[in-house]
């Protein structure tokens, strides 16, 4: 367990407490690893955390996040409770291959990987890093891109663990992958985990996580997640993020899309005090599809903040970006959608959309596309609504003698629906479907029997 | 009635009793739709003196959706899409709340099939339609016999069809007329607003209006229907302004 600190200037207390830490932090990990983590606290001094000096982060204000006090989670401690007694997934019909992390750590000490079928990984990434060198170097670092990026130097600095899973060439899982990312302390906590997943050619594999926290004190979470889709590879990442109101989680994911493959991620925030979704994809192989999608519902003080990047670096590729959002109260939300075709990316298609309704005055939305297109044979479209209910819509359903409030809680549903209806895991997009509901009558839409109430 | 700052609805009078149908006719701007919509509790602010009674209750001091659970149906001339909410639940819930204001049991799912099947034979619309979303994607014509269907399901006292032959092929105005007849009781009641004698060939009217510049300026039976449409709507206006009952300046 780290220490606890009042910033000052947190750029270089943080950079104090990896100096500090700096033994405990490189003894689990080999030299290939450690080599990252110098360079990531390098480019951390130089970068800091982002603020809204950034264009990228004009709309997200970290700094009361990080005037708090807090740990830094950034050794396992010993747990002796069964963590099936605190959380269990509570939707009996999903069948998936379940790993857990504990504030960014691998849970199941006894078993750090295993072996799904044919040769499939799915277990601890420190645990990859040591045993499995060869196959690990070989994407490690590659694709998250530290250069430019303070959130991902400051990952690399800290991370020891997270999620690795490995598809080999030509092995299809039936079953998904379902990670359970779990937030548990006595204290504030800050946590930085890593996540790895690799994708050889032909192979098919569907990941959900799911973002819970189980104590009612504030944290924060960094992570960085690097994703290679070999040829021909298909990826399914679906992610369910529904943490507390005294939660941030900064989450960078990065995917790497060789030729021909085709990578769907779905991002449903439901809760959360203050979300950053970073995703960068690069098609860097012809005929590559990439589905973006996501929805987050907001209300209160909550702030949501989804920025994409494309990067169509060959030609022929497909990229679809969709995020829809319903804000009420006070939230607030961004959304920045860049779009960069090179100039050999001919053939290029390239769409995106992004939709909100506000539920009051005081909800506000900021939403702006970035197209950068140097080819000049593509087809590319954005478009980006902020608005209000249909009036009209609204009417129709009263005059058949629906409720004013339920026909507004319809359309609202009806809104998200067009998101959770491109999930294909039959029994996760119905309970999606479920907790969105509840989400949007304004009861709690806890996923599991978790312990306690969002705030 | 205002509608920014402009009046739409001036003088309007009108009694219709159960076992009647009424047809309105006007002219394109006349103010039939907003006297439709205005029926069933759009643009209540809008008001500025009047009253519309039904069934002994103040029409403006009641919610669209109350209004609709007393028997009071609307079929748009412009039926609304509204995707992602599906047919079924759509009817269901409305069907539902229905039965609640009136102190039934919500329908059970299977017995809401039966009676959605039995009400979809009377305006023929196909069953696929009713697996899609509200309107989602319909032709002009599916969406009409959607209106009809819906006014099937709901059983109104008191049905205002809005334009509900505009955009209709021959055959599907038969089709939606039929529904509409096979409707009609001694018990209920219904408006009929349109533009055009044609509807009026397949649904009978018992008294016809005619509403011009926010007026009823002439009523009478089925035959003044035949008479507009040989002579068309200048004759009215001809007419009324002859008897000085338009006192708007531009038409004299």
């Amino acid at each position: 367990m780290g220490e606890t600190l009042q910033i000052t200037n947190w750029n270089e207390e943080l950079s104090d407490i990896f100096n500090r830490n700096s033994t405990l932090l490189r003894k689990g990990s080999p030299d290939y690893v450690n080599e990252n983590r110098d360079r990531g606290i390098a480019q951390f001094r130089k970068l800091g955390i982002p603020d809204s000096s950034n264009e990228n982060y004009k709309y997200l204000n970290l700094d009361f996040v990080y005037k708090q006090q807090f740990q830094d989670y950034l050794m396992p401690e010993k747990v002796n409770f069964d963590i099936n007694h605190i959380f269990q997934c509570d939707i009996p019909t999903l069948d998936t291959h379940v790993v857990t992390l504990l504030n960014g750590f691998y849970f199941d000490r006894s078993r750090p990987i295993s072996d799904l079928h044919s040769g499939a990984l799915a277990g601890s990434l420190n645990y990859a890093f040591r045993k499995i060198p060869d196959l690990v170097k070989k994407h490690f670092g590659r694709y998250a891109k530290m250069e430019k990026e303070g959130l991902v130097a400051w990952n690399s600095a800290f991370s020891n663990d997270g999620i690795f899973i490995y598809v080999p060439d030509g092995v299809v899982l039936r079953k998904p992958i379902q990670i359970v990312n779990l937030l548990l302390s006595n204290s504030n906590l800050r946590v930085q985990h890593r996540n790895l997943f690799i994708l050889g050619e032909n192979a098919h594999a569907t990941v959900i996580v799911c973002d819970h926290t189980l104590s009612d004190n504030r944290f924060v979470t960094n992570s960085v997640t690097e994703i290679f889709a070999g040829e021909n590879a298909g990826l399914d990442y679906i992610k369910v993020q529904n943490e507390h109101n005294l939660a941030t989680k900064l989450s960078n994911l990065y995917i790497h899309q060789e030729r021909n493959s085709r990578v769907n991620t779905n991002t449903i925030t439901l809760h959360g005090g203050v979300v950053r979704n970073n995703v960068h994809v690069v098609l860097d192989g012809k005929g590559c599809e990439s589905n973006i999608k996501g929805l987050y519902l907001v209300d209160k003080g909550q702030h949501v903040d989804n920025y994409i990047f494309v990067d169509h670096a060959k030609p022929e590729c497909t990229s679809n970006q969709l995020y829809k959002g319903v804000l009420d109260d006070f939230a607030t939300g961004a959304f920045n959608g860049r779009i960069l075709v090179r100039k050999d990316a001919q053939k290029t298609k390239a769409f995106q959309a992004n939709n909100n309704i506000l539920l009051t005055d005081d909800a506000k939305m900021n939403t702006k596309p970035q197209l950068e297109i140097y080819a000049d044979d593509v087809k590319c479209s954005h478009g980006a609504t902020v608005g209000q209910l249909d009036e009209d819509a609204l009417f129709y359903l009263r005059t058949r003698g629906i409720e004013e409030n339920e026909a507004r809680l319809m359309l609202m549903y009806a809104f998200a629906h067009e998101i959770i209806a491109g999930i294909n895991v039959e029994p996760l997009s119905a309970r999606i479907d479920d907790l969105v509901d509840k989400r949007l009558r304004g009861e709690l839409s806890r996923c599991a029997n978790c312990a306690i109430n969002c705030r | 009635m205002e509608i920014d700052g402009k009046e739409i609805l001036k003088s309007i009078n009108l009694e219709v009793n159960k076992g009647e149908v009424h047809a309105i006719m006007g002219p394109n701007g006349s103010g039939k739709s907003t006297l439709a919509t205005l029926l069933a509790g759009r643009d209540l602010a809008n008001v500025v003196e009047g009253e519309i009674t039904y069934m002994g209750k103040n029409l403006f001091e009641i919610s669209p959706e109350e209004r609709a659970r007393n028997g009071i149906f609307l079929g748009f001339q412009y039926p609304i899409e509204i995707p992602g909410v599906s047919m079924v639940n759509f009817l269901k819930t409305a069907l539902n709340e229905h039965r609640k204001y009136r102190g039934q049991d919500p329908l059970s799912a299977s017995d809401f099939l039966k009676v959605m099947q039995e009400k979809k034979k009377l305006v023929e619309i196909d069953s696929q339609l009713t697996n899609r979303s509200v309107n989602e994607g319909f032709s002009g014509g599916e969406k009409k016999k959607n209106e009809i269907f819906q006014m099937a399901m709901l059983e109104p006292t008191l049905a205002i069809l809005d334009e509900t032959d505009s955009g209709l092929d021959i055959d599907a105005l038969r089709i939606v007329a039929n529904g509409v007849n096979k409707l009609k009781s001694s018990e209920n009641a219904t408006i009929v607003i349109t533009h055009y004698q044609r509807l009026l060939d397949y649904i009978i009217p018992d008294y016809v209006h005619v509403l011009y510049d926010g007026r009823i300026v002439k009523s009478g039976g089925k035959e003044l229907a035949i008479e507009l449409e040989k002579k068309g709507y200048d004759w009215i206006k001809k007419e009324i302004s002859y008897n000085g009952m338009i006192l708007d300046k531009s038409l004299k």
